[in-house]
């Protein structure tokens, strides 16, 4: 019972922490308080680096919700807010960066990656399969020779002692 | 041939190896500032002393550090007295007072003396916003077009300065005495 009372009491202490990012803002419309939401969860916080401006608490993160509130209600597109903080803070803070050059191995990296063993699973299985199905079934001259010699040995069992044919 | 694809995965494998090892020793909280070799931004804000309303303008003319610093940055007291001393050296400082009380700043240059030539005072951090400011100190490099020609992040201390920002500031004198 008290381990239950205990952990309640934690718990609702920690309410208050999960909730203590969030700002009252008095939105125009549904669609813009889902593009401020869209917004912060994909800017990345400079100061806290793991969150994004959103789950932060960081005087820093609260300032650029502020900011972006405000660019919303300038009108501002979404992609004129991202650039605004690209502008100030880099490519940095982007959760999902641009497609440049610079970011291809970061975009298309792990696909590649992936491409690439699919690949080679193929090409060994390939491979393998051929030396099952299709062992090498042409013979050399002396080869050749030395089957004769066998047959005809065991056509005629005893003009040819068959250990002697192994050299 | 065969021999050398049994490497392969080898290879591979130390790449990878090279690049984690690298990361160890990289510092995550270091950005690179996106405002290299872009003009301070433009901005209209009162001094922190007096009633002068300062711009962009007011620091043309000479290379100089700027400075962004708040009573309430802890850092910023172990920085201050190294920016004492650049500034008895003849190096320019100049102040952006981020998102502080005046009143707490002005307190603050009385007691521990004032290195800034000039002291901006960005209540609001509207300023320290255009320059891409996370935190205090952060300090520019300015050249003597206003140009940004470098960021640093954190406490300037004496070796900071020796190692990273004198020859990078001394660059600039000389650039702007060409």
């Amino acid at each position: 019972m008290k381990r239950w009372l205990a952990a309640l009491a934690l718990g609702l202490s920690l309410v208050g922490v999960a909730q203590a990012a969030i700002d009252t803002y008095e939105f125009a419309n549904e669609a813009e308080r889902e593009r401020f939401r869209e917004l912060t969860l994909e800017l990345r916080c400079p100061k806290c680096q793991n969150q994004d401006i959103a789950d932060s608490n960081a005087p820093i993160a609260a300032d650029l919700r502020k900011e972006i509130f405000r660019m919303l209600g300038e009108g501002k597109s979404n992609e004129q807010i991202v650039d605004f903080m690209v502008d100030r803070y880099g490519e940095f803070v982007r959760y999902k960066p641009a497609v440049t050059a610079r970011t291809w191995l970061l975009w298309f990296g792990p696909a590649a990656a992936l491409g690439t063993g699919f690949l080679v699973m193929v090409v060994i299985g390939v491979r393998r399969r051929k030396t099952v199905a299709g062992p090498d079934t042409t013979l050399s001259g002396d080869e050749q020779a030395r089957l004769d010699a066998l047959l005809s040995a065991e056509q005629n069992p005893n003009s040819v002692p068959a250990d002697k044919l192994s050299q | 041939m065969k021999r050398a694809l049994l490497l392969l995965p080898l290879a591979v494998f130390l790449v990878g190896a090279v690049f984690l090892y690298r990361g160890l020793f990289l510092d995550p909280s270091e950005l690179p500032s996106a405002l290299i070799g872009k003009p301070v931004p433009e901005f209209s804000l009162p001094a922190v002393e007096g009633h002068k309303t300062l711009t962009r303008a007011d620091l043309l003319g000479k290379p100089a550090l700027l400075n962004v610093w708040a009573t309430w940055c802890i850092s910023c007291r172990v920085e201050h007295p190294v920016l004492n001393k650049l500034a008895q050296q003849g190096v320019r400082v100049y102040g952006v007072n981020y998102k502080d009380e005046n009143a707490a700043a002005l307190k603050w240059l009385k007691e521990f003396h004032n290195p800034y030539q000039l002291n901006i005072n960005d209540a609001e951090g509207s300023l320290g916003l255009n320059l891409g400011v996370y935190g205090a100190p952060e300090t520019f490099l300015i050249d003597s077009k206003g140009i940004i020609r470098h960021k640093f992040v954190g406490v300037i201390d004496e070796v900071v300065w020796r190692e990273q920002l004198a020859g990078l500031y001394q660059a600039l004198v000389d650039e702007a005495a060409q």
